[in-house]
């Protein structure tokens, strides 16, 4: 049967290695999400609302990003962008390439929200005068962001697991660094066991987080 | 040594995309055929039965494809197998297709509306006659369109077996890349490669779902 004795405690002597390997996932998910949002904002305003070319533009970008591996996305930003004279360290490498990913995919989750509310809504408020502004912040956004926030924080998860992906180009998160580890122990099992752990706990903590932004701060009450 | 890249190398990649559509058809084989048993569990009469399938698909959507594939891989040598990367990688992907057809069509099968099944219990049929017969025709054709938009999702997630070294597109990709050292060059190719695969079936997906929309 099995003859194999488990040492995980070689693994938890590794703490201060497995923290920092965390720190790094968090940080590069949180700047990720922030930057996707800001850029899928404004993807699905000119899909929506901009003139024709720019509407095909996004489409171009939106379809390629969503048919192609997020990991040769890595590839080609970290390693093809240097011969076009933009060189990245391997964190903001991991970052820009996390962006334009979640960017794509939150373009359209974001356009399919503000779709998804009805013309004559918008038209009621034009008729009540209120302004574009208005319109958009107080007819428009909450009812979309209540539509698709599932979705969207569905999507954030998975931009989360998808940071062990960045371990291909030696960023120090926490995939790599559970490699390091093994690679230094050789209880191989043991380390990517725990770490599967972490990233279970992980999923956890940002849904939990998410759920709680949404009963605080979206849900209407 | 550094050499240009050449149409030989074209004809590499092109090549290499056989083993991501061969690695892609198994596991969405094994993944079908494992992820209809999901969904059944998932949607039982038995209470142990349905939490043991959610706990399934939890697992695999909590915890990254790259971490099933180290276990999957280094796990098999704990028990004494000693697994290729080829098949490390095909039982991985098959597990973690599994899981999220399972969850795709549970929902497909929830959405089948319940006076049917109870419709096919009062008209005498079995459990096993009013699930084969009646619920699962009605839910299979709800399934299509997410479940091809779940297949792109895998031929993507291919790329994922070169980190364990199993040689397919995005692999021979970095082998050429690292003899020729035209980065840019090589997976600009290669993305375009898993676009003309993945493209065509992500509109198909979108357009059946648009027609089951207005068929209603």
């Amino acid at each position: 049967m099995l003859d194999y004795t488990f040492q995980f405690g070689t693994v938890w002597r590794e703490w201060p290695l497995l923290v920092d390997g965390l720190l790094l996932t968090v940080k590069l998910s949180i700047f990720s999400m922030v930057f996707g949002m800001i850029v899928a904002t404004a993807g699905a305003f000119g899909s929506v609302y901009g003139p024709r070319p720019l509407k095909a533009a996004i489409r171009v970008y939106v379809e390629f990003i969503r048919n192609t591996p997020f990991l040769v996305q890595v590839f080609v930003v970290y390693l093809g962008l240097p011969s076009l004279g933009i060189r990245l360290q391997a964190d903001h490498a991991a970052i820009l390439a996390m962006t334009i990913n979640v960017g794509a995919y939150g373009t359209e989750i974001i356009r399919a929200g503000i779709e998804s509310i009805s013309k004559g809504q918008i038209e009621a408020a034009k008729v009540l005068g209120l302004r574009p502004f208005l319109i958009f912040r107080l007819v428009i956004f909450k009812q979309a962001l209540i539509a698709i926030y599932p979705a969207l924080t569905s999507q954030f998860i998975l931009l989360m697991l998808g940071t062990s992906i960045v371990s291909a180009i030696a960023v120090e998160e926490l995939t790599a660094t559970a490699n390091t580890i093994q690679s230094r122990t050789f209880r191989t099992f043991e380390v990517y066991f725990v770490v599967t752990l972490i990233y279970i706990a992980l999923s956890l903590v940002f849904r939990t987080a998410f759920h709680m932004i949404y009963a605080r701060w979206i849900r209407v009450r | 040594m550094i050499r240009d890249f050449s149409t030989g190398d074209l004809v590499l990649l092109l090549l290499a995309a056989r083993w991501t559509i061969v690695l892609s058809l198994i596991a969405f084989a094994g993944g079908s055929v494992m992820g209809l048993l999901i969904a059944l569990a998932r949607t039982s009469r038995m209470k142990a039965l349905r939490h043991a399938a959610s706990g399934y698909i939890e697992l695999f959507q909590d915890t990254p494809l790259l971490m099933q594939l180290f276990i999957v891989f280094f796990g098999a040598n704990i028990i004494g197998l000693q697994i290729s990367a080829w098949t490390a990688a095909a039982v991985g992907l098959t597990l973690y297709g599994s899981a999220f057809l399972g969850e795709i069509w549970r929902g497909c099968i929830e959405a089948v509306p319940a006076g049917q099944s109870e419709a096919a219990r009062s008209l005498g049929l079995r459990q096993w006659q009013t699930n084969l017969l009646v619920v699962l025709p009605q839910a299979l054709r709800l399934a299509i369109p997410p479940t091809i938009g779940f297949l792109v999702q895998l031929i993507k997630n291919t790329s994922l077996a070169s980190i364990i070294g199993f040689t397919e597109l995005t692999r021979t990709g970095q082998l050429i890349n690292n003899a020729t050292y035209q980065p840019l060059t090589v997976f600009i190719i290669v993305s375009l490669i898993y676009f003309a695969l993945c493209w065509p079936l992500s509109l198909a997906s979108r357009r059946l779902e648009i027609r089951l929309a207005r068929r209603g």
